[in-house]
């Protein structure tokens, strides 16, 4: 296929369609967060880069063997190495008897919340998850150093008025969104607050919330958008998730307990446990959120600059 | 045999189209559409490892006695968030590659590399200044 | 505090990075940046002591037990790597400020620490931990970071470059994945101490067999293994200066404690090298690897693309090093890593230096610079020197090693080989000399004058410490052969 826009749109389609797969496989959390990056985020943000770079591949193919016979040689391996695994669905298979019982059958009373990956994500393995906030974040601070523009006003003033005159139109879509809105900032924060009992957690909830704000954006335009939100705001809620989450462990450390110990937060455990999960919930829907809020507003700030460029280069040669 | 293997082998071919797709094709954006599958399938593989016949999504209630394993749901939903965070980035140098190349083709990309390989290096051009 | 040493090793310099972009300005966070980088430089040096005299430390994180938490276990071979990460991490941020300056603009100095800290978190991650999933996790961390920090370089093929390592990097990481994937599924466990303990009984199964591949491939991804080398030649040419010098010195010495510590460790060492025919094939792709880029880098006009690809004709002799399986064999591989981090990074950072004052790094605008530079001149030439394996330099010490190794095992043409493959290294070394003090400048060219002071420095220190560690070599070597009977199981 040489159309792009249908390329990204088929990725979209196959990510929404695992998500499916995932909800039958009972990974209801994963599931929703697949269904929110994969399907959302990431094809809206490949769609903001097909409308810089162009929709159309070039038909050339180079090395289509060197592929293949790659291609086939890894697939061989692990076709191979399917032979001796546990059949598909089986309850003795190795997995499901050695560390994961625990989480099953412990987790109530050791945490106390009914969610057993929320448990595991947010305090078995909360380091991993401290690790995910910070890839995260990583990704964020990257994409503002390779993509971040810095604005002079009189150019503003001039993209301000190109944003408008585009977005005079869809007076219906902009109406609705402006009813939907509310719903979904509310929606983010019931997802971000129930991750305890249902599927959930900091993660989907931020994600969520970055929808609303983008899909905000995409009708009214970035300038408005920035009127809302600050970038260095928003730069400091990132950070400030991180440290966050990090501060959990340290005053756990402080208490004389180890790293991320909720135990040693309150004098009862269940309850340390409870308060540790919800700041660090807290910690990675914040950073979560504002980091996929930076990438597309800086996405969308180079694509406003590079209009804005060619428009100033036609003007220049009209008036030579 | 073949019902106990069958939804590896499609992972190994979903995935296996993925890297086809990264190695083979020359559009850059196309590359990051290859990796986002191969990787999207790996997790359909870990997910399907998790799987207890007869089991159900690892939330706790009185009715329920056998669940699915939930170790690699979150090892998933860590993989997932890595995902998102290679793609944005890979967009991002896609975008800048664009701007200083004029191109998102390996072919033309490496064509003009060997034409710059003999002359001084030459600058990027940097939008800031622009 | 001195129990949580472990985690506050990794901590710290995270915490740092989030801290730097509320700082904002560029000075001020260079110096949080540096003391936080000096601070896990002495929590290192406090690890490498304990670990001396007590033995493993496990940490567990969240407090929960190994195999259901996360744990963090420092025997002496990680608390060697962290020694290195750091105390190079340090030394290269002193002259960053300096170095930047000139080559990225201004408005990105914070970012560029920021990442420069996160990278760092990463390469510490990645050694410390003892949970295989946890590794994936880090290594990302390590990797995002570096390919934005690439990408910052001053050349539109730093973009190029970026792009290609990130592709190559992922699918690496991916592998990883997939081969963790594998051995969880045939084992339920992530822990390593646990994986080691639980692989044996499933050694048999072609499952594992399929897992050792997948990691083993997607390591040497990102060791830059010949062939899996592609990306890592035009990554260092392009990136900035600073982190060519950061990345040289550290990254690939990960990637070989990853390939160590899953050979070793995990999959033990009677799977990795009895069951299968591993020792042949590093033997093999170590050796090819060493002429193919020394030959190589022989041909090529831009100076960082030279130690470019001598970085992968060294990677060739650490390989050849874990080939042997001997413990003399893994102490030389081990000294190798400590010796090439001091020596690589003392190189690249005198180019930084170079690229300060002339902003090229052709070999042709070298011409008459050991005159106009005598002091960043006489640091690339001796660092060359010990690249070589010229006695009274740390190259020496570990080439030594590395023969004795192989004569005992009895490879006798293996040993010719490496010291046909460091004559190699004279040739390309002996171009630039020439190029530095043999050549007149070229005609109409600026006089440049030596670097300044902030370069000097950390330039001067990594090159005393290349003699030095090349004089007195009980500390590097006590601890190199105590890591590599650890992983043996010989009690020292």
């Amino acid at each position: 296929m040489k159309d792009l826009f249908s390329v990204v749109m088929l990725l979209g389609i196959y990510s929404l369609l695992s998500a499916s797969f995932f909800v039958a496989m009972d990974a209801v959390d994963v599931a929703f967060t697949e269904a929110a990056v994969g399907a959302g985020i990431s094809t809206l943000l490949m769609l903001v880069v097909i409308t810089m770079t162009g929709r159309s591949e070039k038909t050339t193919r180079h090395k289509p063997m060197l592929a293949l016979l790659v291609v086939v040689f890894t697939g061989g391996v692990l076709i191979y190495g399917t032979f001796d695994m546990p059949y598909f669905g089986l309850a003795d298979a190795p997995i499901h008897n050695h560390v994961s019982p625990r989480y099953i059958n412990d987790s109530m009373q050791e945490i106390g919340i009914p969610n057993i990956v929320t448990s595991v994500l947010a305090s078995y393995r909360a380091f991993d998850t401290f690790g995910e906030v910070v890839v995260i974040f990583t990704a964020g601070i990257g994409v503002l150093a390779l993509l971040s523009v810095v604005r002079r006003p009189e150019d503003s003033d001039k993209i301000t008025a190109i944003n408008d005159s585009m977005h005079e139109r869809y007076l219906v879509i902009r109406i609705v969104t402006k009813i939907l809105l509310p719903f979904i900032l509310l929606f983010a924060l019931y997802v971000q607050f129930h991750g305890d009992f249902g599927p959930g957690g900091g993660f989907q909830a931020g994600v969520i919330f970055a929808a609303a704000i983008i899909l905000y954006t995409m009708l009214f335009g970035l300038n408005t958008a920035r009127k809302v939100i600050n970038q260095s705001f928003i730069q400091f809620i990132a950070a400030v998730g991180v440290l966050l989450y990090g501060c959990v462990g340290l005053v756990s450390l402080l208490n004389g307990g180890n790293f991320f110990d909720y135990n040693v937060l309150t004098n009862d455990p269940i309850v340390g446990q409870h308060i540790g999960i919800l700041i660090i919930e807290l910690g990675v829907g914040c950073t979560v959120a504002s980091v996929m809020i930076i990438i597309f507003f800086n996405f969308a700030g180079r694509r406003e600059m590079q209009q804005h460029n060619k428009k100033v280069h036609s003007s220049d040669l009209e008036s030579l | 045999m073949i019902i106990g293997l069958f939804n590896d082998w499609v992972v190994v071919v979903l995935m296996m189209i993925g890297l086809y797709i990264v190695i083979a094709h020359g559009n850059l954006i196309k590359k990051l559409v290859g990796l986002s599958i191969f990787q999207t399938s790996v997790y359909i593989f870990y997910i399907s490892m998790a799987k207890v016949e007869g089991g159900s999504a690892p939330i706790l209630a009185e009715s329920i006695k056998q669940f699915s394993n939930p170790l690699p749901h979150v090892l998933i939903l860590t993989a997932i968030v890595v995902g998102i965070a290679t793609t944005a980035l890979g967009l991002a140098l896609v975008v800048r590659i664009k701007e200083a190349y004029g191109s998102v083709e390996e072919e033309d990309i490496q064509h003009l590399d060997n034409q710059t390989q003999t002359e001084s290096p030459k600058k990027v051009l940097e939008g800031d200044q622009a | 505090m001195i129990s949580h040493l472990p985690v506050l090793q990794v901590i710290v310099p995270l915490m740092a990075a989030p801290l730097c972009l509320l700082l904002r300005r560029a000075q001020l966070v260079w110096l949080f940046a540096l003391l936080a980088s000096s601070l896990a430089f002495l929590i290192s040096i406090l690890l490498l002591q304990q670990v001396m005299t007590s033995g493993v430390i496990s940490y567990e994180l969240g407090g929960w037990e190994a195999p259901w938490g996360i744990e963090y276990r420092i025997d002496k071979l990680n608390a060697f790597l962290l020694l290195i990460i750091t105390a190079i991490s340090t030394v290269v941020l002193i002259a960053a400020q300096t170095s930047i300056e000139k080559e990225i603009p201004k408005e990105k100095h914070t970012l560029f620490y920021i990442l420069y800290l996160l990278s760092l978190t990463g390469m510490l991650g990645i050694v410390s931990t003892g949970d295989a999933f946890n590794v994936f996790v880090f290594l990302e961390i390590s990797s995002l970071s570096a390919y934005a920090l690439i990408a910052l370089g001053n050349d539109r093929r730093a973009l190029w470059a970026s792009y290609q390592y990130l592709i190559m990097g992922t699918i690496g990481a991916t592998f990883i994945l997939i081969g963790i994937g594998l051995m969880y599924q045939m084992t339920g466990t992530l822990n390593m101490e646990d994986l080691s303990q639980r692989l044996p009984q499933v050694a048999q199964t072609r499952t594992v067999f399929t897992a050792f591949v997948f990691v083993i491939v997607g390591v040497c991804l990102k060791l830059a293994l010949f062939p899996l080398h592609l990306w890592l030649p035009n990554a260092y040419a392009y990136a900035p200066s600073i982190v060519t010098v950061f990345f040289a010195a550290t990254a690939t010495k990960v990637a070989i404690y990853l390939l160590i510590r899953f050979t070793f460790t995990v999959f033990g060492l009677s799977f990795s090298f009895t069951t299968l025919p591993l020792q042949g094939l590093f033997l093999t792709l170590g050796l090819a690897g060493i002429f193919v880029a020394s030959s190589a880098a022989i041909y090529q006009k831009n100076v960082k693309h030279i130690f470019a690809y001598s970085s992968i004709a060294q990677v060739g002799y650490i390989i050849v090093g874990i080939s042997t399986s001997t413990v003399m064999g893994l102490t030389a591989t081990l000294l190798h890593l400590f010796n090439h981090a001091l020596m690589k990074s003392a190189i690249f950072l005198a180019l930084g230096a170079v690229v300060y004052r002339l902003g090229t790094i052709q070999l042709s605008s070298f011409h008459g610079l050991g005159r106009q530079m005598p002091l960043t001149m006489a640091a690339v030439t001796i660092g060359g020197l010990s690249l070589i394996g010229v006695p009274l330099t740390v190259g020496f010490v570990s080439k030594w090693y590395l023969l004795i190794a192989l004569i005992e095992k009895g490879w006798w043409l293996v040993a010719i080989l490496i010291l046909l493959g460091s004559l190699l290294a004279v040739v390309y070394v002996w171009r630039i000399v020439e190029a530095a003090y043999f050549k007149e400048p070229l005609a109409g060219s600026m006089p440049v004058k030596e670097a300044p002071m902030l370069f000097l420095i950390p330039i001067w220190t990594l090159i005393i410490a290349n003699i030095y560690f090349g004089l007195d070599t009980r500390l590097s070597v006590q601890v190199a052969q105590s890591a590599a009977q650890g992983l043996f199981g010989v009690s020292p």
